[in-house]
């Protein structure tokens, strides 16, 4: 509750403040954006639909990269723990890669499918894969080797000892890979779609910038940062604070 | 297989007496058999009295930093009785969880025979299960679903899952926490889960591995009662390892006495003491006395092991 209070004074302070600059007019309004041009520029954006199809396109095409990334991501972070060679060999080559900002991905994309739908979601893909595959490794690294030894004390075997054990023992560590696979999915895209000209929430952004918009910039700026953190809190977050309090992570106490 | 080498102690102990030299029986001598069930035969019919575990010339050595190999268990052999309850008793570092992780087909011998009831161990089986001394429950299941785990993988039916992991957690007194997780409950509920989770598999074997070492003495004496109580309903064989000698009489109709490494079979106690017992009875001590005494050499044996190896490094 206090929390709460605290934040909501914080963001009040910060909006007053911030009219405050606006009203002292230090700066031509054309580079310093006001709240109530901003709010303007989000009205009408959500009014002639601009917005939402902008919304909508980023988010189909995060949903679409995000999927595969995570499918992808499982099967290879699997495939790295599988061997040690493999993990030795290709898990160097994917730690290399991850220093590798996903837009670097980009000219690649390009030249490979052309200026189409499948280049940008290609972009997403490579900015969240390895960080799901890396953190699906360390999951899988990190079941307690008690655990999987009671497994199979218990008659799991193969497929059952992977499904019934390794998968659930590692699940805090994969909602944490695949929380931080969706920030990065989320990013790849949207620094994809300002370099490359289509529809969605990049390009929305670009075009502010194009007509010297810095209210619609602004605008697009915190609907970007607010759908990322939505998802991230409604979905991700709460999925690991009901995990880590069902199993007893929360509290010191538990083996 | 008549190379029974044990160390046996030649002399009577009060309260146990030192085992005679065992003799191997040849397949199909059924006198011999008859002869040998009629003098073990304490609580159990004749017909019941059979080996269940044989281990011959068992080894176990592990790779150590130094390129070398330590080994872990030395030259092995013995017979379990069917329903027996042993207890071993040894120094840490002698490898008594790595001769109960053999028996359960987590580890594999680096030479020797070991077999179950004839059959050779070939790899973990729900017909031996080991209670690990972490217990090793899982975190994202239930009281209930964790008792039902080992069903679920032998495809046992849901109503059936449900009904044997009922009848098992009201035999450790869990019934109320059927559908707690685990980071709920004490040391000593953990510790029922574990034998619930076991027992529910119905094993031939049950292999325990300092399962209660960790707890308040209080929970360990309730928790000894209980588990006499059901080894007496469910007469499963019970290898039971641990450090605590009064303990090991207190549970077991026979207890190994381990040497420090490489591991073996130093001398072997036939407990004769009737039931129920308890860890403060007298006789219960002093026949911990006697196996503590030879405990004793090999734990300095272990410490002065110990302290040379911490000049080498």
């Amino acid at each position: 509750m206090k929390k709460t209070i605290n934040q909501v004074i914080f963001a009040a302070g910060a909006l007053v403040l911030w009219e405050g600059l606006a009203l002292l007019r230090l700066w031509p309004p054309y580079v310093f954006p006001t709240p109530q041009g901003v709010a303007e520029s989000l009205w009408t954006g959500f009014a002639d639909h601009s917005f939402w199809i902008g919304i909508a396109v980023s988010m189909r095409r995060v949903a679409i990269g995000y999927a595969i990334s995570v499918v992808l991501g499982i099967l290879l972070g699997m495939l790295l723990t599988s061997s040690r060679f493999l993990e030795d060999t290709m898990g160097r080559l994917v730690l290399s890669l991850q220093s590798l900002p996903s837009i670097c991905w980009l000219p690649m994309a390009v030249l490979w499918f052309g200026l189409t739908e499948k280049a940008i979601i290609f972009v997403a893909v490579t900015g969240s894969l390895l960080a799901v595959a890396q953190a699906t490794k360390s999951g899988f690294e990190n079941v307690p080797r008690i655990l999987s030894m009671a497994g199979r004390n218990l008659g799991a075997k193969g497929p059952q000892l992977f499904r019934y054990v390794l998968l659930p023992a590692s699940l805090p560590y994969l909602v944490d890979g695949l929380r931080q696979g969706w920030a990065f999915a989320w990013r790849s895209l949207i620094s994809g779609e300002m370099i490359f000209v289509t529809v969605g929430l990049g390009q929305l952004l670009m075009m502010g910038r194009d007509l010297n918009d810095i209210n619609q910039v602004f605008a697009v700026m915190v609907l970007i940062a607010a759908i990322g953190y939505t998802v991230d809190s409604i979905l991700f977050r709460r999925l690991e604070t009901s995990l880590r309090h069902k199993w007893g992570l929360a509290t010191a106490a538990s083996k | 297989m008549t190379n029974y080498v044990l160390d046996l102690i030649g002399r009577s102990i009060a309260g146990g007496r030192a085992l005679p030299e065992h003799e191997e029986l040849p397949d199909g001598a059924e006198t011999n058999k008859d002869a040998h069930a009629d003098v073990t035969a304490l609580h159990a019919p004749a017909a019941l009295r059979k080996e269940c575990i044989t281990l011959s010339g068992v080894f176990r050595s592990y790779a150590n930093s130094r390129g070398s190999f330590t080994p872990a268990l030395q030259n092995i052999d013995l017979e379990i009785e069917q329903g027996e309850f042993v207890c071993i008793v040894g120094p840490s570092g002698c490898g008594k969880s790595t001769l109960l992780h053999l028996l359960a087909g987590l580890d594999r011998p680096t030479t020797g025979e070991m077999a179950v009831d004839g059959n050779p161990i070939q790899g973990p089986g729900t017909d031996r299960i080991l209670l690990f001394q972490e217990l090793g429950l899982f975190p994202w299941l239930t009281v209930r679903q964790n008792v039902e785990f080992g069903l679920k993988m032998a495809g046992v039916s849901r109503d059936e899952q449900r009904d044997r992991a009922r009848v098992f957690l009201h035999m450790v007194h869990l019934s109320h926490f059927e559908d707690h997780y685990i980071h709920q409950l004490s040391g000593g509920m953990k510790q029922r889960v574990a034998l619930a989770r076991s027992l529910a598999l119905r094993p031939k074997i049950l292999l325990m591995d300092e399962p209660f070492a960790a707890l308040d003495a209080q929970t360990r004496d309730m928790l000894h009662d209980e588990l006499e109580r059901i080894w007496k309903e469910t007469s499963p064989t019970i290898v039971f390892v641990t450090h605590n000698v009064r303990e090991a009489v207190r549970l077991g109709d026979r207890v190994l006495l381990m040497s420090f490494r490489p591991g073996r079979i130093k001398s072997q106690f036939q407990v004769t003491l009737p039931r129920p017992r308890h860890v403060e009875d007298s006789d219960v001590a002093c026949l911990s006395k006697d196996i503590l005494g030879q405990l004793r050499e090999e734990i300095d044996r272990s410490f002065n092991a110990e302290y040379a190896s911490e000049e080498d490094h």
